[in-house]
């Protein structure tokens, strides 16, 4: 998998492709917009992320070159500006997602592997780890074969420590993932706890071959038995 | 008191003393002319009488007033000499008054035919009473006259004169300083009111001004302060996604973290709080609060649930004309606020209409302080986490739209806003 990341700050440039490079992703990064312009243009990639307000261009422009050389990268746009307006131009002009910046690295995986996903299974849409199959379409679970019951939130907690599998997952970052960004003002996350109970047990009752560790106060990382 | 009203009753205090020391003054030099000119005729008719005896003895014979204006007794000589003219003011009694009036006596003594003779001749004086009588309604009058004429003179006249000072006085009750509107010209050509005007409005700009710097600062000291935080916090994902660290610096990387995590959200609603204030959020549109509410209570049913709350809901479609987003965090604040700051197993009252949003919920069994409630960085020490800005920006939104944001406590703690 090819990802270029193009952003102009050094190091957030550099915290993102380290987190990258974990995934065995080969990364590849541009700081300015003509760097980026150059790269997209003589190389494909399987994933963009790009940052809007470049020193030298605007990231919406080079979104505009991708059409119009009929490349299908997935893009995601990595904005400080948090303004909807950008967020929709970016998702009008293609790009597949949208994230604002500040981010926590869990929820860049968590997109990349999605727009991943979507270009490269398309119809199959499974997630297997070990005797755990998530299909993404259907929101369903299955333990070897026997399905396993979840609701929403015990869904999308799995599906975001899965996508994280063996990354630590801060308790913030889930929280703001899965209640969504509304959640920020309430500093203890011990509501979440009982739903990652519930899940654990589900999961053990189902002999579920992953386990979902708690580390200390940090947050959770899934993790394969 | 109004300054027209003080500066009419100086007037008026001082016309009273001055008429006063007038009038004083002018009923004795008055009286003093009056007494002049009568001893004058007692005078002349002292005169006329001592002619009219040497023509005629019966004068002489005269002993009562009766028959006229003048008595005549004769004195022995001892008596008589060294005797001077002596004006006199005395009572007697007027048929035609039926009373006793003043009058004025004139006492002499002269000398005819080696005989001496006290005359004394009188005339009717002025009453004194019904001078001051007079005198004093006369000055009434005038007072009230004078009175009258300085009201009339303020009120159309000072009050023309004052029209700047008030066209000031009046755009400065109204003036707001997040609004920046300094104040409009006046037309005046008084030079104090000019100088007013221009000492007021350089005031008013030099305030506007450091209020929009201080605006921007806040504004550009959380932008800037949004890609170090972010970073450090990526850093830190990072460095405990390693391995080989142990738990007392994963705990330590733990807290730092989540103070991190703390400081980016207060920032982050800073920033919202500035941008509200600056007005950046333009788009309008018709916005059913009614969705809102219910997508809010479903997010927050996690933390509604672990904190075992009885929600109780009445719910009516509500729309409004405010910004999309705005109404989501308006609604959300709001909410999370109740739930936040609520007891374990407490209840959560809502209410929505078509005019109004309430929310009732228990928590500390105390009122809270109204005056600083929606202020920055009001909050209750026992939740930490919140960063005391959430109430703020509701208030910030409502002073937005218009909308009345107002607390009571009822035991229990009540929020409600008015559309």
């Amino acid at each position: 998998m090819k990802i270029l990341v193009i952003e102009d700050e050094p190091a957030m440039l550099e915290n993102m492709v380290s987190s990258l490079k974990q995934e065995q992703y080969m990364v590849e990064s541009a700081s300015t917009f003509d760097l980026a312009l150059e790269k997209v243009s003589l190389y494909d990639y399987d994933c963009i992320l790009l940052d809007i307000t470049l020193p030298d261009g605007n990231g919406l422009e080079l979104l505009e070159e991708l059409k119009k050389q009929q490349k299908t990268d997935g893009v995601i746009i990595v904005s400080a500006k948090d303004s909807l307006d950008d967020k929709i131009a970016g998702l009008e002009m293609g790009a597949d997602d949208y994230l604002p910046k500040p981010f926590h690295m869990a929820e860049l995986h968590a997109r990349v592997k999605s727009v991943l996903r979507r270009r490269k299974f398309e119809g199959n849409n499974l997630l297997q780890l070990q005797n755990l199959q998530i299909d993404l379409d259907k929101h369903e679970v299955q333990v070897a074969g026997q399905e396993l019951t979840l609701n929403r939130k015990e869904y999308d907690i799995l599906l975001y420590l899965a996508t994280n599998k063996d990354r630590l997952v801060s308790k913030t970052a889930l929280a703001e993932h899965v209640w969504g960004d509304y959640i920020d003002q309430a500093d203890n996350y011990e509501f979440i706890y009982s739903q990652i109970k519930n899940l654990r047990k589900k999961l053990k009752d189902h002999c579920a071959e992953i386990e979902i560790q708690a580390i200390y106060g940090i947050g959770y990382k899934l993790v394969i038995v | 008191m109004k300054l027209l009203n003080r500066a009419t009753a100086y007037f008026a205090v001082l016309l009273l003393v001055v008429l006063s020391a007038w009038a004083a003054l002018f009923y004795y030099n008055m009286l003093d002319e009056i007494y002049d000119s009568i001893d004058d005729g007692l005078e002349n008719q002292k005169i006329l009488v001592m002619q009219k005896a040497l023509q005629d003895s019966t004068v002489l014979a005269q002993r009562e007033f009766e028959a006229g204006y003048y008595q005549v007794k004769e004195l022995p000589f001892n008596l008589a000499v060294n005797r001077k003219d002596q004006y006199r003011d005395t009572l007697m009694y007027m048929l035609n008054e039926k009373d006793y009036e003043p009058v004025r006596l004139l006492v002499t003594v002269f000398q005819q035919g080696g005989r001496y003779y006290e005359l004394r001749v009188i005339t009717s004086m002025v009453e004194e009473d019904d001078l001051i009588e007079d005198l004093l309604y006369s000055l009434l009058w005038l007072y009230l006259g004078l009175l009258v004429s300085l009201l009339t003179l303020n009120n159309l006249v000072l009050k023309s004169i004052w029209q700047p000072f008030y066209q000031i006085l009046h755009r400065l009750q109204r003036f707001r300083l997040e609004k920046g509107e300094a104040l409009p010209p006046v037309k005046t050509n008084i030079e104090e009111f000019r100088l007013l005007h221009e000492t007021v409005d350089k005031l008013l700009q030099s305030n506007i001004d450091t209020y929009n710097s201080q605006k921007a600062f806040i504004e550009n000291a959380s932008h800037e302060l949004q890609t170090p935080l972010a970073i450090s916090l990526n850093k830190l994902e990072l460095l405990v996604e390693k391995e080989g660290l142990t738990e007392e610096q994963m705990l330590q990387l733990g807290a730092v973290m989540q103070h991190l995590g703390r400081l980016s959200r207060l920032n982050k609603s800073l920033l919202l709080l500035s941008k509200i204030e600056n007005r950046q959020f333009q788009e309008m549109g018709p916005v059913n609060l009614q969705e809102i509410v219910r997508q809010a209570l479903a997010d927050l049913g996690d933390q509604i649930e672990y904190k075992e709350l009885q929600v109780s809901v009445q719910e009516e479609p509500c729309l409004v004309q405010v910004n999309p987003d705005l109404a989501t965090v308006l609604v959300y604040n709001l909410l999370k606020n109740a739930v936040v700051h609520n007891v374990q197993g407490g209840f959560l009252n809502l209410h929505l209409t078509a005019q109004a949003l309430v929310l009732e919920n228990s928590g500390k069994d105390q009122a809270l302080d109204t005056q600083k409630l929606f202020s920055r960085f009001y909050k209750e020490a026992s939740v930490s986490g919140s960063t005391g800005l959430g109430l703020a920006i509701a208030k910030a939104i409502c002073d937005l739209y218009g909308f009345s944001i107002r607390y009571r406590y009822q035991q229990a703690h009540l929020l409600e806003v008015t559309f």
